[in-house]
């Protein structure tokens, strides 16, 4: 069973549809007993990082979900749920992340670009490529390549950063799949069928 | 580089499209969930939803329209028509759209953009604006265009991009309707207000129009009634602007 966590921070109905959809079974979870009762995590979240991060420590699930991913099954974040994952983001310097990776989140700062970065930009793999939909204001501008990784997602506003990932039993994408058509239908199951 | 968007808008009444789309082969032009899945199968980058009769007696019909385009469509969706505070927006969200519009009310109490946005996220609230041209630059109006307001369209741009509007939907009140091309000035001008994104609607006629609204600064361009009657579709569209180099998503 896939747990989609619950921690009051952004719309759950949009992944639950696309979960459907793929015909992916799956659950709210919103507690430290139902995280651990389910064998694949995705991290949803939009909003302000210190806010999400607030919330997860209010709920007492910030040790849960560390403790999910170091027992080695699969968790996936995504969007603001992704950002958590890493140490930190200077949209909120006080407040560390779940630190699952090494990393720190930056604000885009040319004055040029729209802000946030909202609609369907080019995501680039290795081997594949397609058009995503994001909507953010911080991004992660580099993978930290002490750290092994088994695909890197890579997109572009004014200068490259990271958009997708997968590390072992972690994996993230900085849009959003389950609103990115066809593509990021077919790129979500797959995230969550290895 | 983030791509030109192109986002159909649908006339909605009491949970039904109005405005006969001219589809083919399409059972129910009326119903809201089909054309929402044949603009996206078209490669519509997003949709929005314009509830003409919104008010509370209708809240649960468009509620219940909107949990059924959230299951059919999986590119983004605005819903907006009739919100006047952060519970109505909340109903929205709940229900599956992913941005809410709000106008007027934003207008009357500009308190409604900072409430939506502390509570559910910059990336939900859509301002829409409706401007009309006037002898000392654009104006605000409100209402359908029927009352002018205090606002020059440049102080309440900037007003609601610091209280935390998403993007600004913007549209000039002289050209809507009339096929004839969006108002350049007032996307030039509302552009270099704004560091928000920006979506250019009124008076789309043919792809020429869409080019120079992005030319002059839109970060989208709402196409509607052509779309509905001109026989254009968004594939076709969307070749034309590939053609003159400017970037969409692929269909």
């Amino acid at each position: 069973m896939i747990g989609i966590l619950d921690y009051g921070c952004g719309n759950l109905r949009s992944l639950e549809n696309a979960l459907e959809f793929l015909g992916l079974e799956s659950c709210r979870v919103g507690t430290p007993e139902a995280i651990k009762a389910v064998d694949r995590l995705i991290q949803p979240g939009v909003g302000h990082f210190g806010y999400a991060m607030t919330q997860l420590r209010k709920g007492k699930l910030e040790d849960p979900v560390q403790d999910f991913a170091t027992s080695g099954r699969p968790l996936l974040g995504i969007c603001l749920g992704m950002q958590l994952m890493f140490q930190g983001s200077e949209e909120a310097p006080e407040v560390p992340g779940l630190g699952l990776l090494p990393g720190r989140f930056e604000p885009f700062t040319d004055p040029t670009l729209k802000v946030p970065h909202m609609g369907w930009s080019t995501v680039e793999f290795q081997d594949t490529e397609g058009p995503a939909y994001f909507v953010h204001s911080f991004f992660l501008p580099e993978w930290n390549l002490n750290v092994p990784h088994q695909g890197l997602g890579i997109a572009q506003h004014g200068r490259p950063f990271v958009a997708a990932f997968r590390s072992g039993n972690l994996a993230g994408c900085q849009f959003h799949p389950e609103k990115s058509g066809i593509w990021g239908l077919k790129l979500l199951k797959e995230m969550l069928t290895w | 580089m983030v791509m030109k968007r192109i986002i159909p808008c649908l006339d909605i009444r009491n949970g039904r499209v109005v405005k006969g789309v001219q589809f083919l082969n399409l059972k129910d032009s009326g119903d809201p969930v089909e054309l929402a899945t044949r603009y996206d199968a078209e490669g519509a980058d997003e949709l929005v939803f314009l509830d003409i009769t919104a008010g509370t007696e209708n809240r649960d019909t468009a509620v219940r329209m909107v949990e059924r385009v959230a299951k059919a469509i999986f590119i983004p969706f605005t819903v907006g028509g009739g919100i006047r505070k952060a519970e109505d927006a909340d109903a929205m969200l709940l229900a599956g759209c992913d941005k809410v519009g709000i106008n007027s009310a934003a207008v009357r109490r500009p308190e409604l953009i900072t409430d939506m946005a502390n509570r559910f996220g910059s990336q939900c609230v859509v301002l829409a604006v409706d401007v009309r041209r006037k002898a000392n630059g654009y104006r605000v109006v409100v209402d359908a265009g029927r009352t002018e307001t205090e606002w020059a369209m440049e102080d309440w741009l900037l007003e609601a991009q610091r209280r935390g509007a998403g993007e600004v939907l913007l549209t000039s009140m002289d050209q809507d309707g009339s096929n004839a091309g969006y108002d350049l000035e007032a996307l030039r001008s509302a552009s270099n207000q704004l560091r928000i994104p920006l979506i250019a609607s009124g008076g789309f006629g043919e792809a020429r129009h869409a080019l120079e609204a992005f030319r002059a600064g839109a970060d989208a361009a709402l196409v509607a009634s052509a779309l509905h009657t001109c026989g254009l579709t968004v594939k076709r569209l969307k070749e034309q602007l590939s053609k003159e180099g400017i970037e969409v998503r692929p269909c």
